[in-house]
């Protein structure tokens, strides 16, 4: 009985300097977009299109600028960048997403009265998929709509269509959706 | 059809059952005395007397006496742990002595569970026990796949190998499992939460549908399941080793334990069990990422005198959990196309291999207990108790750099103090004691994700008394009383837009004690004072009848996540949003039973109704768009809810080789304050069991079980719409969360056989084959329903050896 004893004392106090620190840092989030930002150059316009969102999964909803209208008929040079301006500088997230080709792909999806999205050549993945961070569109015809950014993580990128914007068989987690309300004069 | 037919035919065999002990009234009535010994021929004190419907144990020195039996043909039955149980028929005409001597059975030694000082765990309510044969069967599954087979408890799912059990309808926080005395902390969040626990360990399961258990706390709204190991109070040295091979998941565990008894003096145990398991499959396609591992291994020792004991235990539980990568989903819209495309997006060959999403779990219990008898009749224990609980959640990151690093790490350590005396005095039993205990949670920040459990301190004081009075051998009324005080302090960060939404800037300011960025730091405090108590009645009627009656008072205190969770959920695609200000929960249980047994058949009916004021549940509110896209706002509210429903078990023995086992369960949840129906309750079900069974083919047992689910139709409608991509243009579609998934039906076989290789050491082998048919079927209680389809056909064989 004395040897229990002996064990019980040694084990109790041992048990409890186990006990964990609390410490009061705030988880920082790594991963987290904040800004979506899609511009349009073509035809002696600049056009930027931006969905902010500082409290991210927060209450708050993104700050949706459309900077002006496009005009029928033209062509415009797209590219998409992203980033986390919860950071100081605000971090540039649109690198991680190209290195990390094969994982992303941007879809771009505007009614087809509006205009037509092909994407860049030159912005593909190491298996020549496109990751859709550059891209054409062509405005049709007059009208207004929304232009909808979704940027899908682990995409299914051979399936049918994925290669050429279709996000329909896409599958894959969403990591940003925004839809940007644009007018085709 | 087969069912209804069955049940017709029991109707009939009853009332002819029940006509024959109506004619047998009016007997005389006998006292029997007698004295009870060991193989040493010292007296046994507490064994088990049983004649006719009296039941007693036997005194200090080994005597009993049971009065009012009636005369005639009765069977005599005596039992001990450890012992051979002396049954035989006997024939009563006048008052009797009927003394016994009992022999050590070796043999029977596995199927020994420990006794407490009282039997029971509660007097008045219904306590249903799974004993070591059945959880023997589920070597290879879980705590909770074993608790299924008790009628009124059906399990909460994520995946195929995340189970948690639901009594009555309820779950987690208000259900406590108690292992080996300890409370089981980690079990009583989310829905994935599965309790840590080796089956393997267990040598018997109590389950009670109800607070009545007092002395294990106040807060079991919907019920509690006590876990007891296996003791031998023989000395002797006894090993059990259960191998299981699974086809589904292609893989299988092996268990083994030692374990070395003894009545006084010292005595150790040891168990280890591997688990490991790769996807399993449904009938048309594999659940890419569903494959499990466990490592696990518990040990103690005791030593004990005649009037002391002294026990010491540790148990270490490593488990590894895929869960189904097409689970993982970013928006509604995704959670939409799962939905609806009736397959998992996800589907690649078989593989054992464990990716994210998955879980890591660890668990370390360890506690020592001394108990010392005061008298005969008085005892005392103390009980020291930690658990240490480290939970990693990873999850698919963006990053994939990031898939090494949990996305939720919780450090949640607890340590618990126990004190209680037992007493019992002419017709009085009486239990009292306190509880003492801390808990720490860290949510560890450096995973780079919002924790949505924060961390957090609480300590708990709770005292308790109950008492048990014995009016007669017949009648026994039990009563007792609980207070609970807790306070809980956390430490969270909340996004200064979430703080000023929930409005908790007007009433919740002094939380703050700093900032960061957009986010306030924040200690919130909370004290709570709980009373719950319980009043119950035994009455045993003659022929065979039993009839319980229990009311029981439990409060609950709302839980870190209750009242802290904020953020999305990546499994169902939803924001779920606590509230600082959650009250406590209090339900009032009305629980009976009446128990009935005729010579071969027995029937029991439990109907209860529980009341439950400020019942939690979690309701969607709207919506909120993130730059990921919309997501449905899901808040913790309370309710005034109402639970009713019936629990109805039989056993039948039709002849010496066949036997029949009817379990059937209902239960209706009623949102008062909404006038709607509960979310998340169990669709009724209904099991039968046909066994057939010949000792002479080496002790063969072969069973055929049906399992009807029901649909769920009693649901509150919580199926939204939301915009999705159709064409390039955003149409909108509904989106049905809340729908259940039709009914089924499943069959499932079971045989053994049992070898005996010496006198000491035996060889059972099984065959089991789960869901026979391999049905394609979707349970309402698994969250995993949108996603994908359940197990399919599961052939599985154990060998399970004894020496």
């Amino acid at each position: 009985m004395k040897n229990l004893k002996l064990i019980a004392l040694l084990v109790i106090p041992t048990l409890f300097l186990t006990s964990c620190n609390n410490d009061d840092t705030a988880a920082v989030e790594e991963e987290l977009f904040t800004t979506v930002t899609t511009t349009l150059v073509g035809g002696g316009q600049t056009i930027t299109l931006t969905s902010r969102d500082l409290d991210a999964d927060g209450p708050n909803a993104p700050i949706i600028t459309v900077s002006g209208n496009l005009v029928a008929g033209t062509t415009y040079q797209g590219s998409t960048i992203l980033l986390d301006e919860t950071k100081n500088p605000p971090k540039d997230m649109t690198e991680e997403v190209e290195e990390l080709g094969n994982e992303h792909q941007l879809f771009y999806q505007l009614p087809s009265v509006l205009g037509s999205i092909t994407y860049d050549a030159s912005n593909v993945d190491s298996d020549g998929n496109p990751i859709g961070l550059k891209f054409t569109l062509v405005a049709g015809g007059t009208g207004n709509g929304n232009l909808t950014v979704t940027l899908r993580h682990l995409p299914n990128k051979t399936a049918s269509g994925v290669a050429d914007g279709d996000i329909t068989n896409a599958g894959g987690s969403s990591d940003i959706a925004v839809s940007f309300p644009i007018v085709v004069n | 059809m087969r069912c209804v037919i069955l049940k017709l035919k029991e109707m009939r065999f009853l009332s002819v059952l029940f006509f024959f002990m109506v004619s047998s009234l009016g007997y005389a009535q006998v006292t029997i005395t007698g004295v009870i010994t060991d193989e040493n021929g010292l007296p046994l004190k507490d064994a088990h007397v049983h004649i006719a419907n009296k039941t007693t144990s036997t005194n200090a020195n080994g005597s009993y006496v049971l009065s009012g039996i009636p005369s005639g043909k009765q069977k005599l039955y005596i039992s001990y742990i450890g012992y051979a149980a002396i049954e035989e028929p006997i024939e009563i005409s006048t008052d009797l002595t009927i003394n016994r001597q009992m022999q050590v059975d070796i043999t029977k030694l596995n199927a020994v569970v420990i006794q407490q000082i009282t039997n029971s765990k509660s007097e008045s309510s219904n306590e249903q026990i799974l004993k070591n044969t059945t959880i023997e069967k589920f070597s290879n599954q879980t705590l909770g796949d074993a608790l299924k087979e008790v009628s009124g408890v059906s399990i909460l799912k994520t995946g195929s190998t995340i189970v948690k059990p639901v009594i009555n309808g309820l779950h987690s926080s208000r259900v406590p499992i108690i292992n080996n005395n300890v409370r089981l902390e980690d079990q009583q969040w989310g829905t994935e939460h599965a309790p840590n626990f080796d089956i393997n360990s267990a040598g018997k399961i109590t389950v009670i549908k109800g607070a009545s258990a007092l002395q294990y706390g106040g807060d079991a709204i919907g019920g509690i399941v006590i876990i007891e190991p296996e003791v031998i109070k023989k000395d002797t040295l006894v090993g059990k080793t259960i191998l299981n091979l699974a086809s589904n998941g292609r893989g299988g565990s092996l268990s083994s334990s030692l374990q070395k008894g003894n009545r006084y003096g010292w005595s150790w145990n040891a168990l280890g069990t591997f688990k490991y398991l790769g996807d399993r499959e449904t009938p048309d396609y594999v659940l890419s990422n569903s494959g499990n591992r466990e490592q696990n291994f518990s040990g103690g020792f005791r030593f004990a005198k005649e009037k002391y004991n002294f026990n010491a235990k540790y148990s270490f539980y490593n488990a590894q959990i895929g869960i189904l990568k097409a689970s993982h989903i970013g928006n509604v819209n995704d959670l939409y196309n799962s939905i609806n495309n009736q397959q998992p997006s996800i589907i690649v060959p078989f593989t054992y291999s464990i990716e994210a999403p998955k879980q890591e779990v660890q668990h370390h219990l360890a506690k020592i207990n001394y108990q010392r008898w005061l008298n005969d009749n008085s005892s005392i224990d103390l009980q020291y108790a930690f658990q240490y609980n480290n939970r990693l959640e990873f999850d698919i990151r963006r990053s994939s750099a990031n898939n090494d690093k949990a996305a939720l790490d919780l450090e949640l350590a607890t340590h618990t103090f126990l004190s209680d005396y037992k007493t019992s005095i002419r017709n009085w039993k009486l239990k009292s004691g306190l509880n003492l205990g801390y808990q720490n949670n860290f949510a560890n920040p450096k995973t780079g994700v919002r924790p949505l459990i924060p961390s957090y301190e609480k300590w708990d004081a709770g005292l308790y008394g109950i008492a048990v009075h014995k009016f007669d051998n017949a009648t026994s009324l039990e009563s007792g009383i609980r207070y609970d005080f807790s306070s809980i302090e956390a430490t969270k960060f909340y996004l200064k837009s979430r703080w000023n939404e929930r409005g908790y800037d007007t009433e919740f300011s002094n939380f703050i004690v700093g900032e960061d960025g957009n986010q306030w730091l924040t200690k919130p405090n909370f004290d709570y004072h709980n009373i719950s108590a319980n009043i119950g009645l035994k009455k045993q009627f003659h022929h065979e009848m039993e009839w319980l009656v229990n009311v029981s008072l439990a409060s609950r205190n709302p839980n870190p996540s209750e009242l802290f969770s904020d953020g999305l959920h990546h499994s169902t695609g939803q924001i779920e949003l606590g509230d600082l200000r959650l009250k406590k929960e209090q339900a009032y249980k009305f629980n009976t039973t009446f128990k009935k047994d005729w010579k071969s058949l027995t029937l029991q009916i439990n109907p209860f109704i529980n009341r439950i004021s400020n019942f939690m549940y979690l309701q969607p509110i709207g919506f909120e768009t993130t730059i990921r896209g919309a997501f449905p706002v899901w808040e913790f509210k309370q309710t005034e809810a109402l639970l009713t429903g019936f629990d109805v078990n039989t056993t039948w023995n039709i002849s010496n080789h066949f036997s029949h086992e009817l379990g059937m369960a209902y239960v209706n949840g009623q949102n008062l304050s909404t006038d709607d129906y509960l979310i998340d309750m169990p669709p009724f079900v209904m099991n039968n069991k046909i066994q057939y069974k010949n000792e002479s083919w080496f002790n063969f047992v072969s069973e055929l079980k049906s399992e009807l689910v029901l649909t769920q139709n009693q649901f509150p409608n919580y199926n939204f719409e939301t915009n999705i991509i159709v064409n390039n243009e955003l149409s909108p579609v509904l989106v049905e969360v809340s729908s259940p998934p039709k009914g089924y039906h499943l069959l499932h076989f079971y045989g053994e056989m049992t070898f005996k290789i010496s006198p000491k050491n035996s060889l059972t082998t099984s065959l089991s084959i789960q869901n026979l048919t391999n049905t394609t079927y979707r349970d309402y209680l698994n969250r995993q329903r949108f996603f994908a389809d359940e197990m399919g056909r599961n052939i599985q064989i154990q060998l399970k050896f004894n020496y």
